[in-house]
């Protein structure tokens, strides 16, 4: 059986909970076995699995459950996992993924691939899968050899598909020790979509000159509906937020588009953006590395280029 | 306080990456190594400041070869008090965790700090693996920590956000960008580090469960379209039909 965690925030679910949903089924008929949910504490509508492909949704609602904590969820999930009979254990590669991976690891004595981005190859009874290594700079094949196999998968990987309808929640009865990690405060920015999820990134660099003209970056983004991202060391001079810096040493995405402006395409950068599907260059000189790594470019000056940019956009948009 | 930070050693950030011709192992030719940037700016820096501060010791831990130990003197160098090697080839995270959890378990650190992630493996599992062999809880991509007696306060990096909490000693913690600001070894941090304690460690039998068996390069990208800049809608038309992103 394939056991999925669909995590949820502030019990909703997200896009990574249905795509892993999604994984699992998609796991469980290569392997001619079923996929089976579990969610933890107070979620709306969890039923709504089902049309993702889960055959049962499973519910463990414990008050020591209301805010995350890896040691009490991995908890959780492991009895789950074994009181089920789960072979496949599948979550999200997110900040809740990527904290219980391990801890499931080393409680399930079972292997783990981080950040999969493909389905099993279940071929001769073996079960191997890719992920990204060397920062997107290579993709290496993983062979899990223990009897439960544990994978996060990453985000904008599997493409959504509903199969099924709203099914069930049943409770499980599981115990949830209490957590040492106390939450004080979340601090969230509201009305963006985070960075790590977001399907369009519009995102500038030194080649800007200034935070005063971010201006034209942020039409941009508004127009596409596209969240902002900057490169280093617009980060590091304070033109723009900490949590927008994208490279090897900041945040690490893969959005269906990725507009660069003004960045020259410095392989730290390109680490951290080359899993995007698309990427567009605006780029004065035409000699910019990133050029190398793009799909479409456009050389020329970026303060005239991306106002003209924004309304075509506009245009397309609107018609 | 008791500090143990882990280690690994990675390709510089600038490698060019690239596999025996069978696909089966990393060709580390002409490759220069560093220490993951997370475990040196970040996680290392912050474990000194913090003894430094308040008095103890910080320990280095690393899985690895004879191949390792520049990596780990150099950490001597920034500032840690003594290092570990277990000596043993880190195929699998789970691997690594146990041998670091074996040595960790008998300590007694209040801390054990690890990076967000090693910059070659990108699993941000080692920490969560450790956390969980030691039984105690973990606060991963922490942007932020201070501690008062037992009690740390910290800034952990959510999606579209930070999450403020609390834990007590001892904990787990992976060290994300804010932490810290990178420190370059002095001389004199050179010179001692060469006298500094460094033990190495056989390891204890333990399966790698999951395994790199083959690496690939992805699809070189076929050429860059250009696109006149006098010829906006252009862009957007092929966007729109040809790539299908807007
Ligand atoms: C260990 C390490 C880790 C690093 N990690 C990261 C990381 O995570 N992320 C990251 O981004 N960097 C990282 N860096 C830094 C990286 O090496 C580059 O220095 C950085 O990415 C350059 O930023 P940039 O492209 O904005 O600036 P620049 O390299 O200065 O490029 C500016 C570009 O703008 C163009 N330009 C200028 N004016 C105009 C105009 N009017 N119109 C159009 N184009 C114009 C120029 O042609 C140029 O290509 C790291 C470096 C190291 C050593
Ligand atoms: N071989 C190793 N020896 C010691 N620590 C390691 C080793 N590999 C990884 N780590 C630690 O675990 C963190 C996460 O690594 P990873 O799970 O590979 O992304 C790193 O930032 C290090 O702190």
């Amino acid at each position: 059986m394939i056991l999925v965690f669909a995590e949820a925030t502030s019990g909703h679910f997200k896009k990574a909970a249905f795509e892993a949903v999604t994984y699992g089924i998609q796991t469980a008929n290569l392997l001619g076995s079923q996929c089976v949910a579990l969610t933890l504490g107070k979620v709306e509508n969890a039923g709504q699995l089902g049309v993702y492909g889960a055959s049962k949704v499973y519910n463990v609602a414990n008050e020591h459950l209301a805010n995350f904590d890896s040691q009490v969820y991995a908890a959780v999930i492991a009895q789950a996992a074994e009181k089920l009979g789960a072979t496949v254990v599948v979550l999200s590669h997110t900040s809740t993924g990527k904290s219980l991976l391990g801890r499931l690891a080393a409680r399930l004595k079972a292997g783990s691939v981080a950040g999969v981005k493909s389905l099993p190859d279940v071929s001769g009874g073996g079960f191997k899968v890719n992920k990204g290594v060397y920062s997107g700079k290579a993709i290496a094949t993983y062979e899990i050899s223990s009897p439960i196999k544990l994978v996060s998968l990453a985000g904008n990987e599997i493409p959504l598909q509903s199969t099924g309808n709203e099914v069930a929640v049943e409770s499980l009865d599981v115990t949830a020790p209490s957590s040492r990690v106390k939450v004080l405060d979340v601090k969230r920015e509201e009305g963006i979509v985070p960075l790590p999820e977001a399907v369009t990134v519009v995102s500038a660099g030194r080649g800007m000159k200034g935070p005063e003209n971010w201006g034209i970056v942020e039409d941009l983004a508004k127009a596409l509906g596209a969240t902002t991202a900057c490169s280093r060391p617009v980060a590091d001079a304070d033109w723009r937020p900490h949590h927008e810096h994208v490279g090897q040493t900041g945040v690490a995405i893969r959005p269906n588009l990725y507009i660069a402006i003004g960045i020259s395409g410095a392989i730290q950068h390109l680490a951290g953006v080359n899993q995007s599907k698309v990427i567009v260059v605006i780029n004065k000189d035409p000699e910019a590395p990133f050029f190398k790594a793009a799909d479409y470019g456009v050389v020329g000056d970026l303060f005239e280029v991306v106002p003209k940019l924004t309304e075509a956009v506009k245009k397309f948009k609107a018609s | 306080m008791k500090i143990l930070v882990c280690i690994s050693k990675t390709p510089d950030t600038t490698s060019k990456i690239s596999f025996t011709a069978d696909g089966a192992k990393f060709n580390d030719a002409g490759i220069s190594f560093i220490m993951n940037p997370y475990d040196e700016w970040y996680a290392l820096v912050r474990a000194c400041e913090l003894v430094e501060k308040n008095g103890g010791t910080v320990t280095l831990i690393n899985v690895g070869g004879a191949d390792n130990d520049q990596t780990i003197r150099k950490g001597l160098a920034i500032g840690a008090t003594d290092a570990v090697r277990i000596d043993a080839e880190p195929k699998s995270a789970l691997f690594i965790a146990k041998q670091i959890a074996e040595y960790a378990k008998s300590q007694n650190y209040d801390i054990v700090f690890c990076g967000k992630e090693s910059i070659d493996y990108n699993g941000s599992e080692v920490g969560a693996m450790v956390a969980e062999y030691l039984d105690q809880p973990f606060v991963s991509y922490a942007s932020k920590l201070d501690i008062n007696g037992n009690t740390a306060t910290l800034e952990r990096d959510i999606e579209g956000g930070v999450e403020i909490l609390e834990v007590q000693t001892p904990f787990v913690v992976s060290a994300a960008k804010g932490m810290a600001e990178q420190r370059i070894p002095n001389m004199m941090g050179i010179m001692k580090a060469k006298s500094k304690p460094f033990q190495v460690v056989a390891p204890v039998e333990f399966p790698d469960l999951a395994v790199p068996v083959k690496f690939t390069l992805p699809k070189e990208k076929t050429g860059v379209k250009l696109v006149s800049p006098d010829d906006m809608d252009e862009l957007v038309r092929l966007l729109h039909e040809e790539a299908k992103v807007i």
